[in-house]
């Protein structure tokens, strides 16, 4: 019996291990044989076989700091807000809608760029009439995980002990310089936690993002413009393409996941040595 | 005393911005969903639900074809992910060096993109097995995509069983294999149940690895499990941007009301569980 379970456990990394695998020898060989140049060139055009990327990478770039940044500070000032801007019974039932809304297929969030944000962007606020792109792509993220910065931050200021606060307001500090300067950089750890899962999030996204960001596989130069992301990119060919195109699909992926990994260990690295850094300040 | 007043009003200037971020955020969220339930309801009719797929689209493949991949990924993914967490409680310290692999392999894994889980089925199911586009593809790429969500919450479950239940039973002279399956599961089923009803909203709620494996045929019903298919979710990307608008907010709608009355569920069900576990106790 141990050894089924056993097998069970690992069946996480041996899937793991076969995701990289699969990945890498499929997408590397190709980013090898298009050449480093081609692949992270600029040109993306499949009939001349120029299969460039870095437009993309930069637009995925753009996308992620942008609907980070309005996420977190908009997000983050929720959270605030929640702890103790608010009236205590209204709590309860704000978290437990976010938490609802949470679980909203990203699809939906898509759906309403689609027929709200795009339309509006277009009408009353783009300088070329045109909707679709960055800025689109980038409000329908920011918004899409919210739910997520505002829950994770809120957990981070609860786990702050009561008595900081207390200490604070007992030195003179009126409620909200507590909140402010104490609490919350008190909270610093957790709040980061939820902007690199935010991160995350927002650069591998990829339904509500191909809905809302055009398409063109071009350097993003303005907010009203269609481009293309990398999540975008694997998604839009994965209906069409075949053969040597599917593979740069492939290596796309791999980029992506590359970056993932790298987020991924830049996050334990940090909770690593948050850990490791606290029983010294203990000691001196 | 100046500037101890200013500090004072720039704090309370601060709160303001918070408060209206937090009615920022109940706006914004709350008009996603109200958007679509504007633009979709009234477009939900038989013909869009149940009709056949001809002139006039509609979701019946979608439908079957969520349903089968519900049924594939949660059939794969719980008897591996219970029995995962069941080897990470019962049978290791958290200090060994196999637990530790497991838990970054596990958190990669969730770390991944679904765009990525979706080329890996792809180059799995569609080129290297050969099945071409198909629903069992995608329904055994969503289970390694939920696994790490089933495994986290069904070892919370188990660790959340006291341990004196463990000793009693061991005392009574069972076995480690009966009593983790008569003592502790039992004890635990409440979340894990739970654990798997979110898991069944996750699958709904996918769309990104689902577009690259099972090929997003919106006007078929599936013949089987092999066949090639389309999900609700992803028939609300097809309609959207092949120029149904109107049927894209009315297939959101139907998806927004299953996964929140799913979400709806286990929370109430966790509710009722957890209630019923302190009595006991």
């Amino acid at each position: 019996m141990r050894g089924l379970f056993l097998f069970c456990a690992g069946f996480s990394v041996l899937a793991l291990g076969c995701i990289c695998v699969f990945l890498f020898a499929s997408g590397v060989p190709f980013i090898g044989k298009v050449g480093l140049g081609n692949f992270f060139g600029t040109k993306w055009h499949l009939n001349s076989e120029a299969y460039g990327i870095l437009s993309m990478i930069v637009a995925s770039l753009y996308l992620t700091a942008l609907s980070t940044i309005i996420g977190v500070a908009v997000g983050l000032l929720t959270a605030v807000s929640l702890y103790k801007f608010c009236p205590k019974n209204a709590v309860a039932p704000i978290r437990q809608l976010i938490n609802l809304l949470a679980g909203i297929p990203s699809v939906i969030y898509g759906l309403f760029g689609l027929i709200i944000i795009v339309p509006f962007l277009r009408d009353k606020i783009s300088p070329n009439g045109i909707g679709y792109g960055l800025l689109a792509a980038s409000l329908v993220v920011s918004i899409m995980i919210l739910p997520t910065i505002v829950s994770v931050s809120l957990d981070a200021l609860n786990a702050v002990p009561k008595a900081y606060y207390e200490g604070a307001l007992a030195l003179g500090a009126t409620n909200e310089q507590s909140v402010f300067r104490v609490m919350l950089p008190a909270a610093k750890s957790g709040i980061l936690a939820a902007v690199v899962l935010s991160i995350g999030r927002a650069i591998g996204e990829t339904m509500a993002v191909i809905m809302v960001i055009g398409g063109s596989p071009v350097m993003p130069k303005s907010l009203f413009q269609s481009v293309r992301t990398m999540t975008a990119n694997i998604a839009m060919g994965a209906t069409e393409l075949s053969g040597d195109a599917a593979t740069a699909l492939v290596s796309t992926g791999v980029v992506l996941f590359f970056f993932t990994l790298l987020l991924n260990m830049s996050f334990s690295l940090l909770k690593g040595g948050e850990k490791r850094g606290k029983p010294q300040k203990t000691n001196t | 005393m100046e500037n101890h007043k200013r500090q004072i009003l720039k704090y309370a200037a601060a709160k303001r911005v918070a408060q209206a971020a937090l009615l920022l955020t109940l706006a914004a969220l709350t008009a996603v969903i109200i958007f679509v339930l504007i633009r979709g309801l009234p477009h939900i009719n038989m013909q869009l639900l149940f009709g056949n797929y001809g002139k006039e689209p509609s979701i019946k493949p979608a439908l079957v074809g969520t349903l089968y991949l519900i049924l594939i990924a949660i059939s794969v993914a719980a008897p591996i992910g219970i029995g995962s967490a069941i080897f990470l409680t019962e049978y290791t310290n958290s200090k060994s060096r196999i637990i530790r692999i497991i838990r970054i392999a596990t958190e990669t894994l969730a770390g991944i993109p679904s765009i990525v889980y979706g080329i890996f089925g792809y180059l799995v199911f569609v080129v290297a097995l050969g099945f071409r586009y198909s629903l069992i593809g995608g329904g055994i790429t969503l289970a390694i995509m939920i696994l790490p969500v089933i495994v986290r919450s069904t070892e919370e479950s188990l660790l959340a069983v006291p341990r004196s239940l463990r000793e009693g039973s061991f005392a009574l002279g069972s076995s480690k294999v009966r009593t983790i399956f008569s003592v502790v599961l039992p004890c635990a089923a409440s979340g894990i149940v739970t654990s798997l009803i979110l898991a069944i909203g996750r699958v709904m709620s996918e769309s990104a690895v689902l577009i690259l494996t099972i090929g997003m045929v919106v006007n078929k019903m599936p013949e089987g499990i092999f066949s090639p298919g389309t999900s609700l979710a992803l028939n609300v990307y097809y309609f959207g941007s092949h120029g149904y608008p109107e049927q894209a907010a009315a297939t959101g709608v139907v998806l927004l009301i299953l996964v929140v009355s799913i979400n709806i569920l286990a929370t109430v069900l966790g509710k009722v569980f957890g209630k019923g576990e302190l009595a006991n106790g």
